[in-house]
This record gives C-alpha cells, structure tokens and sequence, in this order.
C-alpha cells in the first residue's frame, strides 16, 4: 500500500536562547506560564509533604527503573511473551517513521478514516498526526489540553498540562470558532462541557483508538495508563482497535512496582494523592474492550543513550513533569522555547541524546544548574549531573572542529585554564584587569559596557569595577610574613 | 585551630572585603588564619561550561596545595559544592585514582564559612553588629549541594540590631549560574528581575547571602535600576562590630 | 522493507551493545529481588480508621459518602437512588440479591454496547479493593463489578465498598490485586476532572459525573 510521508512539524529550528528572547516578549504566555507552575508546584509540595516515606519512595522507584535499563532487553523480550500470550500484538519501531508506517498500516487495515487518540507525547515525538493526516486519517485528540493545542493549531508545551500557557480567554475563542459555539461561556466549567459533548459523540462511533502508555509490566505483559479526563478509560474500551505506541524505556518489571510509581507519579505530575483514573489490562480480554490490541514499541534514539553510563539515568523519567513546574528557567519561558516534544529540564538532557547531539545543542545549557529539578524528581535523575555531561559532549565535539577550536569561548576558556594553573600567572592577569578595565570605569565606579560577548551581562546589569587590590595583595602586603617570594610556587613535586 | 583560607578566584578579584571579613570574624574566635599564595581556583567555572578535561589541571593544582592543611574554609558555597560534587568524579574521568584518593582524605576537612562557624565551631552568635533591615537569599549550592538549611539565618538572628526581612520565593535561582548569565543572558535577566523584586519589596536596605557571585549578580541590577539596597556577603556583616557597617 | 522481525533485531541488539554486558535471567531476578524497600508498606490505622480516612478522601473529591449495614444496605441503596432521582440502575452479572432494594429496575448490562450503557440512568457495582489514603475504588472485572464500560458510560455511579475491602495504603491494596493483576483493572479515584484550564480543577469531563459510596459495616 503507498503512503504519503508527511512533512514532520519541524522542530529544532532555533536555538535555545533565540527561541527564548522571542518567548520572553510574549508577556501573556509568561503570566500563564507562571501561574499553572506556581500552582501545581504548590500542591505538589503539600501531598509530598504528608508522606514521611517519600525519600524512601523516590529512591525505590530510582533503583527499579535503572536495575530495569540496565537488563533492558530482557525486560522487553518477557513483556512481549506475556503481552502475547494474553492476546495482544507487539510491534517493534527503531524509528519515527517505522512507528508510523505500522500504525497507518494497523488503521488502513479497518478502513478507519478517524482515530480517537489519547494524549500521547511518544505520538507527537514521531509526527503521527501529521502523517495520518497526510494519508487521509483524521486523528482527533480527546485530552481537553491536546483538543485545545489540536484545534488552535499549536504544539504543546508541557507534556502534563500542554495548553498550560494559554489560559481561559483564549481557549474560549478557540472553541466558539472551532466548535462552532458563539454563545459559549468563558467559565473553565463551560469549556469543559463543550469539550465533553463534541466528543462524547466520538468516543461513542469511532472504532480505532491510539494511545501511549505510562508502564509496560513485564510479568504480566500489562499496560498501566493514568489519566484525569476519562477520555482515556473511553479510548482503551468502547473502541474495537486499540493501538499503543510506547517508549521502550517505559517498562518495569512487575506489577507489584507500581506501588511505588502510582505514589509518586500522581502526587509529582498534579500534586494529587492519586489521579483520577488509572487502567491497567494485558492483551485483551473477551467482552471488555477492545477486540484487537497492538503495542508498537519504540526506539527512535533511546537504546544507544544506555551506552553513555553518566547518562542513561535519562532514560529512568516517568513523564511527570515536576522538573518543569519546579525549573526556575521554565517559569520564565515556558516549554516552547525549548523548541522540542520535551521541553524543560528533562527536554534539555533527552532531546539532546535523542538525536545523538546532532540537534539541541544549545539545549544543555539553557540552565542555571539550580538543581531544583533533582530536588523534585520522583525517580532521582540527576539532571545537572547529566547536563553538565552533555556540556561536556557540546565542546570536545566543538573542539573537533576549525570553527570550534579557534571560537572566542574555546580561546577565552582555553586562557583562563593557563591562568588558573598558576597562582603568578593569575595575579599578573588581576592586574591586567585591574589596569585595563580602566576606559570602561565610570565616575562612580561602574563598567555599564562590556566588549563582544560580556555584553550579554551589561545588557541588564551593571558591573562593580574590580578593586584596586585584590585580596591576595593585600594579604602579601599586610599580612604575610616579611618576604614575599619565600613561598612555593606551587610547581613543587608531587608527593 | 589553624585555618587555610582559600579565597575563591572571584572573591579574590572582585570582593577582596569578604576575605578581609572571614579572617576578621575567625581571628575574633580565636583562630590563626593562613593564607597559601599557590592558590588559585576550584574549576567550577571550566567544569560547569562542560569543559571538563581543562578543569583537571584545575583541581590538581588545587589539591596540591590543600592537601597538608588541618582545615580549609572558603567563603563560596558554589565552589565548595563543586569539589563535594564533581573533584572524585573528574579525577576518576582523568583516570587518576590517586588523585582520587587525594580529594577524598581532602574534603572532610574543607567548609563552606557558615557551615564552618556553625557545623564545625558550634558557634551562632559571633559578636557582630549590623543594626540594618537585611534579607537573605538562599543560594542553590548552598542549599540543595551543601544541604546548609538554615545556618545562615541562624547566625543573622544573633547579629544586633539587625532586622531580618523574609522574602518570597527564597529558594528561586536568582539566574546567575556562572556562564549562564552570559550564555542566555534574555532568561538570566528576566529570572533576575523576579529576585529583585521579591528583594525590593522586602523594603530591606541589605540583601545578603553566602555567596559573591549571587550578590554580584543581583547588585548589578539593583545599582542599574538606581536602587539604594546594597549586598553584602554573610562575612561581611559577621566582621561588623559595635554599630561599624560594612 | 525491513520487516518487523528486522526491527526487533535491530532494537534488541542495539540494546545489548549499549549495555555491553549480558546478565543470566536468574541473576537478573536475584538483583532484582535485593532492591531495598524501605517505603511504607501499611499503616498504624485500625479498621474503623482506615474507613474514617477514607470517607474523608471520598468527601474531598465531592462523592456522596454513605454508611450501612449489610442488613440495612438494600435500604440505603433505595434512600439514595429516591434522593438522586433515578428510577433504576445498570447492574454487572454477580451482584447479590440482598442488595437491591424493591421498587427499582435493576438491568444486568454485561453485554450492552456503549449506546446502550449511554441512556442507563447510572450504575451499581462492588469493588474489588477500596485504598483509603488516596480515596480510590479499584474494579476488575469480575462478579458485581463486571466490564469496564459498565462502570464508565453512565454518568452516576454508586458503588459498594465493604469494610473488609478497605485498606490503609497503596502497597496494601497492590498485595491484594497483584494475582489478579491479569484482569482488566480500573482505579478510580473520584469523579473524572481537568485542571487543564488555568490549573482550575472543573469536575465531569468524560466518566461519571456523579459518584456516591455505600460504606458497608456490621
């Protein structure tokens, strides 16, 4: 059967700091952004607060998910045995376009001209809508938030919460218009009954569903889905063709664990004790749900980041998005700056690694290193661990290139490394400094101008001019005992 | 005791005053301070960068000259964070176990200044006066890295005279993060325009913390904006006595 | 076209050159045996607790909070459904007799299909577990619970929920569900709701708008 390949939405276009400068004028999508964190981040540290266990919690769930990478393929060979041996089907994806030609190819086979899909970021990653659409499949999204990025034709920015930077105007004359509603109420309660009726209809007729899935249970060839709405509990059984695309890192090995996951997933994700629904099933099951069932288990980038052992920790994330509501960064840009399917503290180690640092480059850095997002995550990531890893990648690569190896920060950074060897060399640079910060010294003591890149600085910020005596003069000068070359220089022998 | 101060590379250029304040404050207590000319930086700067094999010579260079010292205290909770998270594990990427080995007989006996007074003296109540309204920022190394909690306070309640003002959103980065400010200087800005006003409306006159480069960072934008809140390093108001402002 | 047998070739042997080394299932699962779990596994509660606690949790998330006897159930069942205006409720195969009061139309509904179960007044149905700390119901499908469209279509569902079947916390209930983990398993935790909308919670999305709970002691 021919197929259309769809264009991918192109992400990755710009850079992080440009993408940012753009995001940073958009006053309202700020205002948004800060609200919806301030207030999950709220009740999210109120539940963790009421568990004394939580540290206990956090670094069970830390060990189940690298003790399941580390034996990965095991993992995912059983959940395929028992997945199939209840009945369902188990695909294998190692790319974007794989996964999207066996779902096209699953729907074409029922004749379905529309899906219902729940929220899935695993779909928006490899562009499923897009080339559904491309070969005359409408995908319709069932999630109020991904309903509300579908229908404004926009991306989602938070994979919790995706519409989390518009807010209650906006969605409403996105759904007059769309939903063809003019008299619609602006009341979040109004929106979410137009949500509920346009679909309701949907859930009721279209036979093929898609979906995600939170955990892939090994020993039970189980799925486990958690969600708000209910439009997942609809998708996952009125319909009579069920397919799940899933990450492979998303597996666990027992049931059992999701006595850990089911505790800290809910209370991270929404700062809620439990979600309000969460399904779980194998294969499938005579008269309940769907008939068919497929998971299409997907690489698309992961398998090679458990080669990098800093870094595999990456891959132990549970999608709950407490990195984001906690990053200081994300407060102030929101998740599209990030110019990626993840955005945020754990956008800025995955996407990265996903493509093999060949896009994202910019991403590691778009941190302050602050570390809230490891204070927060519920299975003990290390993000700035990895992130400075991942910085450590961006210049050795940099540094392999001609452009790279002669640029003003690998120079600058490749000086001030000289200096730092040396206590001489360092305060013979001080008093370079000292002297030659003098044109750009105002009256009162201030550089308000710094050259070529520093200028990033003076943009906002003034700059207190260096003393005229640096500390370790005048320790040398009041303090030190008579002479001041009897010292040793720091070149001596090694011990 | 016998203290080796390792100023900081930053501290040593830009706020020399902080130095001057940490052997003022120990020198009271009764302690002798030295002060190895060798020293030079810890390689936060290189490492965070992700310049990761130029930080090595860095720390080499650093626990060469430590390594003999009875106690070091350094007035930098960012760069004490550094050696506590990442010298064993950039030693062991060099694949020099025995520098390794170094660091760890080393670290024990390295102290960020406040933790020192308070974990390792057992000291709160130094003898300061600073009869200003102050307000503290809680850096992220020096809460989330060195797990300091509230010891800075604790010793700014026993200062006289001064009045503590609380601020919203404490623990929020102020934006600096080393390269960072420079790097995405747009969210850098923006992240410090929310930590200063959360400052200014503390109607302190002080802003303080345990560490320079935050209070470089915020004093840029507070002297821009034509403010009259000055900061001060929690040394620095420590070393005031007897009503003398830093 | 590389067929999917390819892909699973590829995936798994790019696993195994990443990870480098390959263990023996039986060392795998000793490993995975030695994981510590030091989480709370129960609770201090005593039965009247646990359901004190849950009723709270349940009353938090607006569902209607009941209390009968097994004797009285049948009657309390009929006080509720007077109250909420329904004539008669959808009902899964196994549901005891005692339970359903006179005066009522009770339909076993195992095999309507979602058109059907969309024109039901509502739902009764037991409960396999019920958590108190997190006031969640969990249904498989199995006798008086039935399949989980039965519990899901309607838009008001009343559940009965016996103080054997409560527990204090999560790892308890997992203990009792864990051999029939098999089942298709519903965990239900309140009525459905979206904070989508500026973070504000708004009630009733798909899913039954309206829950009420029967919390049955002797």
């Amino acid at each position: 059967m021919s197929e259309v390949h769809a264009e991918v939405t192109q992400w990755n276009r710009r850079d992080f700091p440009t993408a940012a400068r753009e995001v940073l004028q958009n006053s309202q999508t700020r205002k948004n952004v800060k609200h919806a964190t301030n207030v999950i981040q709220a009740k999210r540290n109120a539940v963790v607060a009421e568990l004394p266990d939580w540290e206990d919690l956090r670094e069970a769930g830390a060990q189940v998910k690298a003790h399941t990478l580390h034996h990965l393929d095991h993992y995912l060979m059983q959940f395929e045995d028992n997945c199939t041996r209840a009945g369902g089907n188990v695909h294998w994806a190692s790319d974007a376009a794989e996964a999207n030609r066996i779902i096209l190819r699953l729907v074409q086979q029922h004749q379905a001209k529309e899906v219902i899909k729940i929220k899935t970021m695993t779909s928006e990653e490899v562009g499923l809508n897009a080339h559904l659409e491309a070969n005359g499949v409408r995908p319709i999204e069932t999630d109020l938030a991904e309903l509300i990025v579908q229908l404004g034709k926009d991306r989602p920015s938070h994979f919790v919460a995706p519409a989390l930077h518009m807010n209650r105007h906006q969605v409403r004359e996105m759904f007059q218009r769309e939903m063809e509603l003019p008299d619609l109420g602006d009341r979040p309660e109004d929106l979410a009954t137009a949500a509920r009726s346009y679909l309701r209809e949907k859930f009721l007729r279209v036979k093929v569903a898609i979906s995600g899935g939170n955990f892939l249970i090994a020993d039970s060839g189980g799925i486990c889905i958690t969600e708000s709405e209910g439009n997942g509990r609809m998708c996952l059984t009125l319909p009579d063709v069920l397919i799940s695309i899933v990450g492979i890192e998303k597996v666990i090995p027992s049931y059992r664990d999701l006595d850990i996951f089911l505790q800290t997933l809910p209370r991270s994700a929404t700062g809620e004790r439990m979600n309000p629904y969460n399904s779980t099933w194998c294969g499938v099951h005579p008269g309940d749900g769907p008939k068919e069932f497929h998971v299409v288990l997907l690489d698309n980038g992961r398998s090679p980041i458990l080669a990098d052992k800093e870094a595999r920790q990456t891959l132990q994330c549970i999608r709950c998005a407490a990195c984001l509501n906690s990053c200081p960064v994300y407060h102030q840009t929101g998740g599209h700056a990030y110019e990626s399917v993840y955005a945020g503290p754990i956008g800025a180690i995955l996407t990265p690694q996903l493509h093999s640092m060949e896009e994202g480059r910019s991403l590691p850095y778009a941190s302050s290193l602050c570390g809230a997002c490891y204070e927060v995550c519920p299975v003990k990531i290390n993000i700035p661990e990895v992130l400075i890893h991942l910085r450590g990648k961006v210049v050795r690569e940099d540094q392999g290139t001609f452009a790279g190896k002669f640029s003003l920060w690998n120079i600058g950074m490749q000086t001030a490394a000289f200096l730092f060897q040396d206590a001489d060399r360092l305060a013979m640079a001080e008093r370079f400094g000292q002297i030659g910060q003098k044109p750009l010294v105002s009256k009162d003591g201030f550089i308000e101008w710094l050259p070529l890149m520093l200028d990033g600085w003076t943009q906002s910020r003034d700059l207190k001019a260096m003393p005229a005596q640096s500390f370790r003069d005048w320790w040398a000068k009041e303090r030190a005992p008579h002479s001041d070359n009897s010292h040793d220089d720091g070149k001596g022998s090694d011990a | 005791m016998l203290v080796s101060l390792f100023i900081t590379c930053y501290n040593d250029a830009l706020f020399p005053e902080t130095g001057k304040s940490v052997v003022n404050v120990l020198e009271r207590l009764g302690h002798r301070i030295e002060f190895r000319p060798e020293q030079t930086c810890c390689g936060q700067m290189h490492w965070n960068t992700g310049y990761l094999r130029e930080a090595v010579p860095i720390i080499r260079h650093f626990v060469r000259v430590y390594r003999d010292a009875e106690t070091v205290v350094v007035p930098s909770s960012s760069c004490v964070a550094m050696m506590r998270d990442h010298y064993v594990k950039a030693a062991e990427m060099d694949g020099d176990t025995g520098l390794a080995a170094e660091i760890e007989t080393l670290l024990p006996r390295v102290y960020e200044f406040s933790e020192f007074l308070v974990r390792k003296l057992g000291v709160e109540d130094v003898g300061a006066s600073y009869p200003l309204k102050v307000t503290y920022h809680a850096s992220c190394h020096s809460m989330r890295s060195l797990h300091l909690g509230d010891i800075p306070i604790r010793l700014l309640r026993n200062v006289r005279g001064l009045e503590l003002q609380p601020i919203q959103n404490m623990q929020e980065c102020c934006g600096f993060g080393g390269t960072f400010s420079i790097k995405n200087a747009d969210v850098s800005s923006a992240m410090l325009a929310d930590k200063v006003r959360n400052v200014l409306e503390t109607g302190a006159e002080v802003c303080t913390a345990v560490d320079n480069s935050c209070l470089m960072h915020l004093y840029g934008s507070l002297h821009r904006q034509g403010t009259s809140v000055r900061t001060a390093h929690l040394a620095e108001i420590l070393a005031a006595t007897d009503g003398a402002r830093a | 076209m590389p067929n999917s047998a390819d892909h699973r070739a590829a995936i798994l042997g790019s696993i195994r050159r990443s990870l480098g080394v390959s263990t023996p299932a039986s060392a795998i699962a000793a490993e995975y045996a030695a994981i510590p779990r030091t989480y709370l596994q129960s609770s201090n509660l005593d039965k009247h607790g646990v359901s004190e606690l849950f009723a709270d949790r349940l009353r938090e998330y607006d569902a209607g909070v009941y209390h009968a006897s097994r004797l009285s159930l049948s009657g309390v069942i009929a006080e509720i459904l007077t109250a909420r205006g329904k004539t008669g409720l959808a009902i899964p195969a196994g549901v005891p007799a005692d339970w359903l009061p006179q005066g009522f139309a009770f339909e076993v509904a195992d095999s309507y299909d979602a058109y059907q179960l969309d024109k039901k007044q509502g739902v009764l149905s037991g409960c396999t577990v019920a958590i108190a700390e997190t006031g969640s119901i969990v249904l498989q499908n199995a006798a008086a619970q039935g399949p989980r469209t039965l519990s899901l279509v309607p838009d008001y569902h009343l559940c009965v929920v016996f103080e054997e079947q409560m527990v204090a916390t999560v790892p308890e209930a997992f203990e009792r569900i864990e051999a029939t983990s098999a089942l298709p398993t519903t965990f239900i935790s309140g009525p459905s709701a979206t904070a989508d909308i500026e973070m504000t919670r708004i009630k009733g999305v798909h899913g039954p708008r309206f829950l009420d709970v029967v919390l049955v002691a002797d």
